[in-house]
């Protein structure tokens, strides 16, 4: 797994790429722990190029969401795609999280 | 046609993840299951180790032995350990229904487990928790 961080407006784009299992949780936890304790608190998460995702990774979403809520802040999810957008539509995130069907449209709704 | 059984065993950690999910990939993909349904079972695979480790084997001190094999049109995953008696099964399901203030942390694992196998069942053996995960050889939906 590989994360990269950016501004974008007021928002900041998150964008991680392979695979957010068990062994990789830990760290995609802490780079959003970071991000939010630099005071970052419009997160935008472009899981475009994430090819797998378990439910350590999705642990680490909620947290961040309940975390960022908590600090009248706001997760947003963009770039779904194949499995990982099964794996979110299972687990119920889609009454969650708004999830955006692109990075654009995220960045849009994030102000 | 009824493969043989494919045996290994790994170290209750984590650090093993990979090469658990490598052992099932490679057999779930010499016996034909679709790729979508073999991603399915790689994450029920990884869901049900995980949750081994974290609460069988709180001491890391623990081993968890897989089995693969194939019947006419299903391929069989077994997951065996030695720890405690425990249905992972019978962890309730999550509601995911509910907003994010409402949303419980855990329990997303087994529910995946569930969504992501055709048949999973659960039985104690020989002192053994055995985690049985099967899914079709057809091309149908990747979860029931």
């Amino acid at each position: 797994m590989d994360i990269q961080t950016r501004p974008e407006g007021r928002a900041t784009v998150i964008s991680a790429s392979g695979k957010i299992d068990a062994m990789t949780a830990p760290s995609f936890e802490s780079s959003i722990s970071d991000l939010i304790g630099e005071g970052k608190l419009c997160l935008v998460l472009d899981l475009g190029a994430v090819e797998y995702i378990s439910s350590a990774g999705l642990r680490v979403i909620l947290a961040s969401a309940k975390s960022l809520k908590g600090k009248s802040g706001k997760l947003l999810l963009a770039n779904a795609r194949g499995s990982v957008q099964e794996v979110l539509e299972i687990s119920g995130f889609g009454t969650v999280f708004s999830i955006y069907d692109s990075l654009e449209a995220a960045l849009e709704a994030a102000g | 046609m009824t493969r043989d059984t494919s045996t290994t065993r790994f170290p209750a950690l984590l650090d093993s993840l990979p090469a658990v999910i490598a052992f099932v990939e490679d057999n779930a993909a010499a016996a034909g299951v679709a790729p979508a349904k073999r991603n399915g079972l790689c994450l029920a695979a990884e869901e049900a180790f995980v949750n081994i480790c974290t609460h069988s084997f709180k001491d890391g001190k623990g081993e968890v032995e897989l089995d693969c094999f194939s019947t006419s049109n299903t391929f069989v995953l077994e997951i065996m350990d030695s720890g405690p008696e425990f249905n992972m099964l019978s962890v309730p399901e999550p509601d995911t229904s509910v907003e994010l203030e409402q949303r419980e942390i855990g329990g997303l694992g087994v529910h995946l487990i569930r969504n992501f196998t055709d048949h999973a069942q659960w039985r104690r053996l020989n002192n053994k928790n055995v985690l049985q995960l099967t899914v079709n050889l057809d091309d149908g939906p990747s979860h029931s």
